[in-house]
């Protein structure tokens, strides 16, 4: 029986019981259950992406608006200009499509499809609540790094397919500042699975349940992971890629229409990723008080991480990109090695 | 079920989405190509020459350190989560491990592989 207190993991597995039972009855084999299964769950992510990213961006003007004391979109759709974002959508659904006569038509088609697949990947493992999540894969966090190095690739592919040099100097800035924090990013979530033992989502989060790593000596984790993360998915203060007073807007420059969309779309898609690994890995995931479903508690945790993400924006200028590189190789990625030490100290002392 | 079943079912259905997304995107969207407009954009100058030329040498010596880094991070999962069963014989092998790597990178950093020009 469910109840309207229970959570909606809880509701998704009775309703996969229901549908087990459903295939045993008609007969229909185990492999196909799996994949409608699995299917209906992507699908669902599908739709929850695309809501994500039109609040995501919403939420992303009204932010940087309230903090410059602007308004934002206020007339679209009548209340504080709520469709605003469905509008822009439309408009880039309708736009047209316009490739450079130079360009490398088949890889500047290709990219928004390569850009956008990882992200989409990343939810996989993502742990929204008790038992909401795609694959409880024993590799976990590892599929979603190795999913999003894929996006350092197509970010690259669009800008040297566009034969444009802005767009070149922006992929290949991005490049080069995606896989220097790629490093301090996979190190820094180390500490985490030294104390837990576990690559596995659902072990980290259970891990968690009394105290959130975030109050443990894992607080120097989450900072540089907070940091790298901010570089990976190329927000200022680390925007060089896309800095609009000298390279346009970087590897997308020569993309309009739906393409431009899906770049944009896996931007925010990325931004959500790596604030939800945070609220995850640092900040317990879905655990929160009992009367709270579990779902509510992770997505509040993962939007405060947003709202940080956004608050750096309008607080901190933009790196230069001798410094940034600087940044990343001699400061992060020694601090990220210490970081390493000190957990492994603290895991045999406390043992 | 082998869960490696439902990457492969989210990869299929990742790729269907961003098609559909073309596709429906290329039946309703107009498409006038005009030479002006196939142009490179470069903020209304004529471009001269194509992008496809040399570039900073540092863009290589940056993915090749990546790729060292990289895969000796990779080596350190494995070795994290064993790490609290194992206890004080693998924290000695974490030293020399991070040893090795801090020494590569004071390497690099000492040979000017981590000055960006």
């Amino acid at each position: 029986m469910i109840y309207a207190s229970q959570s909606l993991g809880d509701l998704w597995v009775w309703l996969l019981e229901r549908l087990a039972e459903f295939c045993g009855w008609l007969g229909i084999p185990e492999v196909i259950r799996y994949s409608v299964e699995k299917g209906a769950y992507a699908i669902g992510l599908l739709v929850f992406i695309s809501l994500t990213a039109l609040v995501l961006i919403y939420m992303e003007r009204k932010v940087s608006a309230h903090m410059q004391l602007r308004y934002g979109p206020m007339w679209t759709g009548g209340w504080h200009g709520w469709s605003q974002t469905i509008a822009d959508m439309i408009k880039l659904l309708l736009k047209e499509d316009v490739i450079p006569d130079k360009a490398d038509r088949w890889v500047h088609r290709v990219a928004p499809i390569v850009v956008f697949v990882p992200s989409l990947l990343g939810f996989l493992v993502i742990p929204f609540d008790k038992h909401l999540i795609g694959a409880d894969l024993n590799v976990g966090i590892l599929i979603i790094f190795g999913f999003s190095s894929i996006a350092v690739l197509s970010i690259f592919m669009g800008g040297w397919a566009s034969n444009n040099k802005y767009t070149l100097l922006g992929g290949l800035r991005s490049a080069a500042q995606m896989i220097s924090y790629e490093l301090p990013l996979v190190l820094s979530v180390l500490g985490v699975i030294m104390t837990v033992g576990s690559l596995k989502m659902s072990d980290i989060v259970m891990a968690q349940k009394d105290v959130w790593f975030l109050f443990t000596p894992n607080f120097l984790g989450f900072i540089i992971y907070i940091i790298a993360g901010t570089a990976e998915v190329n927000r200022t203060p680390f925007d060089i890629p896309e800095a609009e007073s000298e390279l346009v807007s970087g590897y997308n420059t020569e993309y309009s229409g739906l393409k431009y969309g899906f770049f944009m779309l896996s931007e925010f898609t990325n931004t959500f990723i790596i604030s939800a690994i945070a609220a995850t890995f640092f900040m317990g995931g879905w655990n929160g008080p009992s009367w709270l479903p579990g779902i509510v508690s992770f997505l509040g945790k993962t939007y405060l991480i947003v709202f940080l993400l956004m608050w750096f924006r309008w607080t901190f200028p933009r790196f230069r990109v001798d410094r940034l590189m600087d940044f990343g190789w001699k400061f992060l990625l020694p601090l990220s090695f210490f970081n390493i030490l000190m957990i492994a100290v603290w895991v045999l002392v406390k043992k | 079920m082998n869960d490696y079943l439902a990457v492969f079912i989210f990869v299929v259905i990742a790729l269907g989405f961003t098609a559909a997304g073309l596709i429906t995107a290329y039946l309703v969207r107009t498409s006038r190509p005009s030479l002006k407009k196939c142009e490179t954009y470069e903020c209304g100058e004529e471009p001269v020459g194509g992008a496809w030329i040399q570039f900073n040498m540092r863009y290589y010596v940056f993915a090749l350190l990546f790729v060292v880094f990289d895969v000796e991070a990779v080596f350190l999962f494995p070795w994290a989560v064993v790490f609290r069963s194992f206890g004080a014989a693998a924290f000695v092998e974490l030293l020399v491990f991070l040893g090795i790597l801090l020494a590569g990178l004071i390497y690099a950093w000492k040979k000017n592989a981590l000055k960006w020009e």
